[in-house]
């Protein structure tokens, strides 16, 4: 059973602009700072750590939200 | 124990607040306004004979055996059909009533075959107790004549009034030679379940009941509610399970296990058998009704393919083996200990099931935080209601229903929104359909023309049949008119909603690119026809807003109860009955499941993990350090097994492998695991690729509570002992302790009583607390000790309420050139989310397979025609099932159910979900479908991985 699956870094990708595409409507700094509360609330330590990594490697695909969001967005230990 | 006898007050109970005072043979009574004196008498302890009337159904006044004798008028009226009066006499007895009921009796008798020691009503016939109560001492007619008894008349010719017996029901058997054509069963279809499948065929002696247009039960538009059958006096419509097996003998009240209505029922026994299922009428969510699953679909309990003893297996390639309790559950927490020590404390987690107790769901979740140390716990409520869950606290403060069931009772215009009640909450739709029969407007929001668009007196006055993945767009542009042309509730929003958020979400919403002639290209909704629905919610009365997974299961599930959520405070509709917003949970315990504090962020009772106080509470009950991160949801869970960072997953009572989405991802994440659990009845798809099954239990032998739609907690009563020897939770009370937190209840009740300790809305609840007032609605502690059918009657429950700005995003699945129709997916009545418990049952009569519908037009295309099979292909995987052809559903879309695993509907779906809660966006997935003559590849793999990871070793001697 062989299918492509999206990698990791993909699925964080989509799933951060999508928050982020929810929050737009309040414009750029609320929905930054939404955007980032969200991810800290919801999601696992191991999904901010990558989705991090990817910020600091370039972020390619990320919305313009979420890099803003980086950085209030908690940094596993 | 005994055999609980409801007593029949022979008429509906009267709504009036009046009181009316009468005297029935010398006694005074007061009773409302409108009862009938039949029911009156009933309220003194007199039964006046009857057959034609029970208090499931108005009066008919047909057999004539209640008349009675009222001072000062004349003749001898029927008391069911009479209404009291004030100070009136009445006589229930007389030589003259005795004479005139005998010879009625007399009638009944002579056309109705004497075999009753033979029969199966035999000491449960009311006909036979009737025969009793008027002293029937003779029969002057013989047989002879006229009868609808014997196949053949005395000279041997055909008697033409003759029906055999109507068998093609699985449950249940019309025996038309015992009809006394009463029509209780046609009034209970109509009146009770709203079918009309019933009808008298032909006039006085030859009216014969005639199911539809006489083609038998089966064939006919039957939902198999069973409603005719208890209504039924005498053994004309019969359980199979009586004729087969005697009467019962006694009583037990449990919960249905099957949909989110929580209907309660007396299962009722002989020793520890099921005999039948009759619903409670005190039972507060169906008051005496039920729907085809709960009444007769629970023969799966004893099926032969149930595993009752634990087994392990080292690979998912070799075949499973029977171990001891013991050895199981060592294995298991050796192989979980085993993967932390390698991978880390967070490669574990696990999964709660909706289908399971409160109390056993509370033991998993605190499980996988206590002894697993991680937050690594979630439960299938994330692929169905989570965007519930957070769409109604940012707006309302509480992540639940609004209303009670019997709040409908009230409403003057209904939205369904994404929902099939006649399909997926059977029992409120016939709440529902009576009170569109009463005269409520109802509007149906939803791509296919369901069960509710159009059945026999109820029609939807608009049915929005929108594009799927367009609610967002169509929500707004609900609001947006009643906005812009000032039909909102000015003083409700002044009042009760944060202003300041509501004038930020009027400008946004009064955009031009929200009104509906902006939004119909895409909705493929006329703007008219939107502009009307809105008036008419805004304008009609009380609004109630009742929705399902059509809603949900979206990219912007969460945008959408966001949406609703919007329109009812704009409107005013909340906080009063008759109004609300109103999830339709699909499985049983999805509400008590998410109270549970299954959710890897929150803890029982909605509160977030990151909150030390919350933390400590919980902290000092359980004595031990809980992590305030927040954990893996199960599509993460299975995103990080494919990455290879998560490695050991327990399973209760779930299926993941057939029920969530993109089949191919989700066994792809199971087969990376080391280690899977699964708790389950039958060796499911998932355990397909487990490594320990631990045989759980059904609910005929749980003791627990399942929390229905409407926050209502329900008792769960064992009728009979675990066949597995374990109650599920001290199961998962083992492996905890042998991970190594000590982990002990004593009973079910314990588990109750540190829920209600360490959750606010449970304060007061308890088994003995249910015991004594038969369930009660959430919250309910020391401000609302008698519950809470309806909330946030004086105040939101966040304060004031707030609009958010839910603007519409487009999904990114779209239909393309290579897959130009788009899927949306949903279950049919008979069976049950992935059919493991209905398709082992008589119901498979009804859906022996999943089914692919589409429109004629697109059909003809592909020449494609009824029956034939098709191939169903999306960018992420291939099946094949038959086509069946209908004009329910709108032009560029297909719909099929997933209740079978073979067809594999969700190899279809994709990984795209929602925003804020990864719900799966199962309603939408772009696809092709077209003629094929075989089964796709990923059929032929499953078929044959199936048959292998299925192996067991032969049983030791
Ligand atoms: S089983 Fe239900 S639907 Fe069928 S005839 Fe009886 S009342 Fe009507
Ligand atoms: S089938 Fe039963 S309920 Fe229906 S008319 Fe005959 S006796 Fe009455
Ligand atoms: S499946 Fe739902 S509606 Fe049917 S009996 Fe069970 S709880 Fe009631
Ligand atoms: S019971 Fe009243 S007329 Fe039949």
């Amino acid at each position: 059973m062989t299918a492509a699956f999206e990698t990791e870094t993909e699925t964080l990708t989509r799933m951060a602009n999508q928050i982020a595409g929810f929050f737009s409507a309040y414009g750029e700094a609320e929905a930054a700072a939404e955007t980032a509360t969200h991810i800290n609330a919801y999601w696992e330590s191991r999904m901010r750590r990558g989705l991090l990594a990817h910020v600091a490697a370039g972020g390619v695909g990320l919305s313009p939200i979420v890099l803003a969001a980086a950085v209030k967005i908690n940094r596993p230990a | 124990m005994t055999l609980l006898t409801e007593k029949d007050f022979g008429t509906p109970p009267a709504q009036s607040t009046k009181l009316v005072t009468l005297e029935i043979d010398g006694h005074t009574v007061t009773v409302p306004e409108g009862t009938s004196i039949m029911r009156a008498a009933m309220e003194l302890g007199t039964q006046i004979p009857k057959l034609c009337a029970t208090d499931m159904v108005k009066p008919f006044g047909s057999c004539r055996l209640c008349i009675v004798e009222i001072e000062g008028r004349k003749g001898t009226p029927a008391s069911c059909t009479t209404p009291v009066a004030e100070g009136i006499k009445v006589k229930t007895q007389s030589d003259r009533l005795l004479q005139l009921r005998r010879g009625v009796m007399e009638l009944y008798i002579s056309d109705h075959p004497l075999d009753c020691l033979t029969c199966a009503s035999n000491g449960d016939c009311e006909l036979q107790d009737m025969a009793g109560a008027v002293g029937l001492r003779e029969v002057r007619y013989g047989f002879e004549g006229k009868n609808h008894i014997a196949a053949r008349n005395t000279d041997s010719s055909v008697n033409a009034s003759y029906k055999p017996k109507d068998t093609t029901n699985p449950y249940f058997t019309f025996d038309p030679a015992k009809c006394i054509v009463c029509l209780r069963c046609v009034r209970a279809c109509e009146e009770v379940q709203g079918t009309f499948a019933l009808t008298v065929d032909g006039r006085g002696f030859d009216g014969q009941i005639a199911a539809g247009m006489d083609e038998g039960f089966l064939a006919s538009e039957c939902v198999s509610c069973g409603a005719c059958v208890q209504a039924c006096p005498t053994a004309t419509l019969m359980e199979n399970t009586v004729i087969a097996r005697g009467q019962p003998e006694h009583t037990v009240l449990t919960t249905c296990a099957y949909c989110g209505v929580g209907c309660s029922f007396k299962a009722e026994m002989r020793g520890d058998e099921v005999i039948r299922m009759v619903p409670w009428k005190d039972g507060g969510a169906n008051e005496g009704h039920s729907c085809v699953k709960g009444r007769f679909a629970w023969g799966y309990a004893s099926h032969k393919d149930r595993i009752t003893t634990p087994m392990i297996r080292e690979r998912i390639t070799d075949p499973w083996r029977e171990v001891t309790w013991d050895e199981a559950i060592a294995h298991a927490a050796s192989r979980f200990k085993a993967i932390q020590a390698k991978y880390g404390k967070g490669a574990i987690g696990g999964i709660t099931s909706s289908r399971c107790t409160n109390e056993e769901v509370f033991a998993v979740q605190k499980m996988v935080r206590a002894a697993f140390g991680v937050n690594n716990v979630d439960t299938c409520a994330r692929v169905c209601h989570s965007p519930t869950g957070y769409g109604l606290s940012k707006t309302f403060g509480t992540s639940a229903g609004t209303q009670n069931f019997k709040s409908v009772d009230k409403a003057d215009v209904i939205m369904v929104v994404g929902a099939s009640p006649t399909d997926g909450h059977p029992v409120f739709a016939s709440r529902l359909k009576k009170r569109i029969r009463q005269g409520a407007r109802l509007i149906v929001i939803d791509p296919r023309a369901t069960g509710m668009v159009r059945s026999p007196h109820v029609e939807a006055v608009h049915h929005l049949a929108l594009l799927p993945g367009t609610n967002v767009a169509v929500i707004n542009a609900l609001a947006h008119v009643i906005l812009t042309e000032g039909l909102e509730n000015k003083a409700f929003i002044a009042e009760r909603c944060d202003t300041a958020e509501f004038a930020r979400w009027a400008d946004f919403i009064s955009d031009p690119r929200h009104a509906p002639e902006a939004v119909q290209d895409i909705t493929r909704v006329p703007a008219a026809e939107l502009r009307a629905a809105a008036r008419l919610y805004a304008t009609a009365g009380n609004g109630a807003i009742y929705y399902g997974l059509g809603v949900t299961e979206h990219s912007q599930g969460t945008t959408m109860v966001m949406g609703l959520a919007n329109l009812a405070m704009l409107t005013g509709n909340i906080g009063r009955e008759g109004v609300g917003v109103n999830p339709l949970r699909g499985q049983n315990n999805v509400q008590g499941s998410c109270d549970m504090g299954s959710f890897p962020h929150e803890l029982s009772g909605y509160r977030h993990i990151s909150d030390p106080s919350v933390r400590g509470l919980f902290e000092r009950d359980w004595n031990v350090t809980l992590d305030s991160d927040p954990g893996l949801r199960i599509p993460n869970m299975l995103a990080a097994a494919v990455d290879g960072s998560f490695k050991g997953l327990f399973v209760q009572g779930e299926d993941i492998a057939q029920s969530d989405p993109n089949t191919q991802h989700v066994t792809a994440g199971l087969a990376a695991m080391d280690c899977v659990v699964v708790q389950d009845l039958f060796l499911n798809e998932t355990a397909a690729y487990a490594h320990v099954f631990l045989p759980g239990t059904s609910f005929l032998e749980k003791d627990g509570t399942f929390t229905n739609a409407e926050r209502r907690i329900n008792r769960v009563r064992p009728v009979m002992a675990p066949k597995t020897g374990k109650h599920e939770w001290q199961a998962v009370a083992e492996l905890a302790s042998a991970m190594g937190y000590a982990m002990a209840y004593s009973s079910a009740a314990e588990i109750m009583d540190e829920i209600a300790r360490l959750t606010p809305g449970f304060a007061r609840v308890s088994f003995k607390m249910l015991d004594e007032r038969g369930s009660v609605q959430w919250p309910c502690n020391d401000a609302a000790p008698d519950g809470t059918p309806i909330m946030h009657v004086k105040g939101f429950v966040r304060g004031k309420g707030r609009f958010m700005l839910t603007d519409y995003v487009a999904t990114p699945e779209r239909a393309t050139g290579r897959f130009p129709l788009i899927l949306t997916t949903g279950r049919t009545l008979t069976q049950y989310n992935v059919g493991a418990q209905t398709r082992r049952t008589g119901n498979v009569a009804w859906h022996p397979e999943d089914i692919l519908e589409i429109h004629p037009h697109d059909a003809e295309l592909r020449g494609i025609s009824e029956g034939q099979l098709v191939s169903l292909s999306s960018r992420v995987g291939q099946t094949t099932l038959r086509a069946h052809i209908t004009e329910g559903i709108p032009v560029g879309v297909v719909y099929t159910t997933f209740h079978h695993p073979v067809t594999g509907a969700n190899v279809i779906t994709t990984d795209y979900s929602d925003w804020a809660t990864n719900c799966p966006e199962y309603k939408v997935t772009a696809v092709q479908v077209g003629l094929t003559n075989a089964a796709s590849d990923w059929q032929n793999q499953w078929t044959e991985h199936r048959a292998a990871s299925t192996r067991r070793e032969a049983r030791r001697q």
